[in-house]
């Protein structure tokens, strides 16, 4: 047993830490740490930054751009970029589209598309859930019917994560009704100006615009926009679902939240005392603090797991759940410390010298609501609870 | 032993639930729970003109309720639809009125618009340590401080304020009441609808209600605390029959998610604690005027802070995105459930009330 980091990795981190000091802009780092939504032009700017140092694929490899980081190198990364409040890199194209067209795109697909999501010439949106079609994914009813070198989609895909600001989506669509619903799946491209597409708001509980639903009405979509095989999406899914699990936990995340709430229950005064040394709220941040400690060493054992055996195993799901619940908690009790001052409505209408919570606080309550997300979304825990009795513990 | 309300409270709560649910539909709710004023001022007078204060206040002052029961059976309605309107200043108000021996006919006819304004963004649940000042001046006193996020505070026409009295040998808050146009309010909505402001008070002329306004003021709080509990049993029942449909029609792997074990255990537990909270609400209410009060009003909100959230986030989870959204109802009941926490006193500071009572006992 050895927990401690390499020479390598601790001469990384220093990297890391000196990349952020230099170069993370100081305007966004606040809208991050004061919880403001980020404009697409902040998270436009912090990717080509990121891009310029051959850090945006982290996990990609060399020869497409990527630093072919170790997962361990990954971790060090986020763990890193969360304390110094940056802002996450937007998943669709990074981490979700490129490791699929690196493993099942044409060459063709890869030289066009690739260096593309690098530079930010497309924004890429994720189109998997419908409607009907939410934790029973397979259940999916968009059709996609050739016709020519065309396919024509038809049908609707929901709670599209910041497609108001994408160009491109990737799909999956029906192909085929035959068989098991899994295997008449395809993995689609489509640009998002093409007619007969239409996408409209989805207004979330806090008020935020961060999701849409996307109505597609006889899209003509080129058949070289599909990825792998035909009815071969459900496996392009699967594999990067996978792919989507490593650093699911959030740790970065949560040890930031965490230290911002600490800073935050040293300075709000209560009834004649700092926040901290209340013994009941104590005791509550010390739970959640003792549960971090243990998060970040499974973590890092299922990411030493992970690096030995080339992909994480279904034991990984114990990090979506645990790390989400931990996130949440972290929120909980953020909005708590702020007691009454937690309410006011974020909006426009409030006025900005108007001190009530402590300035990088004014988000938090809403933050807190936004953030029941990530227990549903991404497989809810339930989900990953049914796989892990399956597939671990075979019951 | 009868836990059945009686006739009269049984009457009026039917006329505000029928009232609420033809009047002041989700629509007509969000529209005045979210934006200036912060309510449906027409609604509020048509609530008034139902008895809706007449009910809050004890027979001996000119109303016809007044106790623990007539409390929770006006404001179990309220929370079922969610309202914004200004109830619960009014009720604090119209107690610490009483208290005074204060003429309440300005205040239950809705004449004159009250606000409470005790916490400070310092002290913001309870009265300890509170700083703003009361000194002699002009032929009453004059106010000094800041109150914090006063519930109806944006729309008072006067405030019934707690503060200390300069010189004063004793470490009591007193109240009084200011004019609302004598101070600077700055008002705004809150996330979960409805409104409230931050109250400036700079050498506020103020006229003195109580000079030991340490009873009046803990009453005010309990009766408030009680009617939040009772807000929240309505919203709680709201929101688990809507989660328990939508289980029984939400289809996913070809069945109602309703029928996964794993949720329906959970759905046992959302009724099995809503069924506790409604206990000890009860149990509180039928404390109101006795010795153990605060005690038992304590008792009642830590439970009820502890269920509503527990509600609100597994409402939430068992239905998946959806109530994430603001367009579906439950969104706003969970937003709701939660910052009632945040209402005069949380989960753990009542918690530490009912601690302290037994170092007393
Ligand atoms: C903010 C947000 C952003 C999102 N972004 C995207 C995006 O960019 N792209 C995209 O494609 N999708 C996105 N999603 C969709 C997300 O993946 C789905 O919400 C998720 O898969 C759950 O589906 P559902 O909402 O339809 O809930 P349902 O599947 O209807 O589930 C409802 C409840 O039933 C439970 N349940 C379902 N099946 C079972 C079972 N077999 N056993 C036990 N419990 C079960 C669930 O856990 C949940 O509690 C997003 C969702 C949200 C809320």
């Amino acid at each position: 047993m050895d927990l401690s980091y390499t020479a390598e990795e601790t001469a990384f981190r220093g990297e890391v830490r000196a990349f952020l000091k230099a170069r993370l802009p100081y305007e966004i780092a606040e809208k991050v740490r004061r919880h403001v939504e980020l404009s697409k032009a902040d998270m436009e700017r912090w990717h080509a930054i990121l891009n310029e140092n051959g850090w945006l694929a982290a996990s990609w490899p060399k020869a497409y751009g990527g630093a072919e980081w170790t997962a361990v190198q990954v971790h060090i990364f986020d763990e890193e970029a969360a304390m110094a409040y940056a802002p996450r890199i937007v998943p669709f194209g990074i981490h979700m589209l490129g490791p699929v067209l690196i493993k099942f795109g044409t060459e063709q697909q890869k030289a066009e598309i690739l260096p593309r999501i690098l530079s930010g010439a497309d924004w890429w949106c994720q189109g998997y859930s419908e409607p009907g079609a939410g934790s029973d994914l397979a259940s999916l009813k968009t059709r996609a019917v050739r016709e020519g070198d065309h396919y024509i989609v038809n049908g609707q895909k929901t709670w599209t994560t910041l497609g108001q600001h994408a160009n491109r989506i990737f799909c999956l669509v029906r192909t085929s009704t035959d068989g098991k619903p899994q295997q008449g799946i395809s993995f689609l491209l489509v640009d998002l100006d093409t007619p007969g597409i239409e996408m409209r708001p989805i207004r979330l509980i806090e008020g935020g615009h961060e999701v849409n639903e996307v109505f597609f009405t006889d899209v003509q979509v080129p058949c070289s926009n599909l990825v792998g095989e035909e009815n071969q999406g459900w496996t392009i899914a699967k594999y990067l679902l996978t792919h989507e699990r490593t650093n699911i936990a959030g740790v970065g995340h949560s040890n930031q939240a965490l230290e911002q709430l600490k800073a935050l229950a040293k300075t709000q005064r209560r009834n004649g005392q700092r926040l901290i040394d209340n013994p009941l709220f104590a005791a509550r941040l010390a739970q959640i603090e003792i549960d971090l400690e243990a998060m970040k060493i499974t973590n890092l054992r299922m990411l030493a797991d992970a690096q030995k055996n080339g992909a994480p195993g279904p034991e990984s799901s114990i990090l979506k759940i645990k790390g989400t619940v931990i996130r949440q908690a972290i929120n909980d009790l953020a909005r708590r410390a702020l007691g009454p001052a937690a309410a006011p409505f974020p909006s426009e209408d409030l006025d900005p010298n108007l001190t009530i919570a402590p300035r990088d606080h004014t988000n938090t309550a809403a933050d807190y609501f936004n953030n029941r997300k990530i227990s549903i979304y991404g497989g809810s825990n339930e989900i990953q609870k049914n796989i892990l009795s399956k597939t671990v513990l075979e019951l | 032993m009868q836990f059945e309300a009686t006739e009269d409270r049984r009457m009026l709560a039917d006329t505000l639930n029928r009232f609420l649910s033809t009047e002041y539909g989700m629509d007509v709710r969000n529209a005045a729970a979210y934006s200036a004023p912060y309510h449906a001022p027409e609604k509020w007078t048509q609530l008034c003109e139902l008895g809706t204060l007449l009910a809050l206040t004890s027979e001996e002052q000119g109303g016809f309720g007044g106790t623990g029961f007539d409390v929770t059976a006006v404001f179990e309605p309220l929370g079922r639809a969610l309202c914004p309107e200004p109830a619960l200043p009014a009720l604090m108000a119209i107690r610490l009125l009483a208290a005074a021996g204060h003429d309440l006919e300005p205040a239950m006819s809705g004449t004159t618009t009250y606000a409470v304004a005790i916490g400070e963004m310092e002290v913001p649940y309870g009265l300890d340590g509170l700083s703003t000042t009361a000194r002699p001046g002009g032929d009453g006193f004059r106010l000094t401080g800041r109150k914090s996020v006063v519930y109806g505070g944006h729309i008072a026409d006067r405030v019934l304020v707690a503060a200390h009295r300069e010189g004063s040998a004793d470490d009591k808050p007193g109240v009084f009441a200011v004019n609302a146009k004598d101070i600077t309010v700055s008002g705004y909505g809150l996330i979960d609808g409805g409104g409230a402001a931050e109250l400036f008070l700079e050498d506020a002329p103020a006229e003195l209600l109580l000079a030991d306004g340490t009873a009046g003021l803990q009453d005010a709080l309990d009766a408030g605390a009680l009617a939040l509990c009772a807000e929240a049993i309505g919203a709680m029942d709201v929101l688990f029959d809507m989660t328990l449909d939508y289980l029984k029609t939400r289809k996913q792997f070809g069945t109602p998610i309703g029928a996964f074990q794993a949720l329906q255990h959970r759905m046992v537990d959302l009724k099995t604690e809503i069924e506790q909270a409604r206990s000890i609400t009860i149990l509180a209410a039928s404390r109101m005027g006795a010795p153990d009060q605060s005690r038992a009003v304590s008792m009642a909100k830590n439970l009820i802070g502890r269920t509503a959230q527990l509600v609100a986030e597994e409402s939430i989870q068992l239905h998946g995105g959806i109530a994430m959204t603001w367009e579906y109802p439950g969104s706003h009941y969970a937003k709701r459930l939660v910052m009632i926490d945040h209402q005069f006193g949380d989960a753990d500071y009542h918690l530490e009330r009912v601690m302290a009572a037994h170092q007393v006992a």
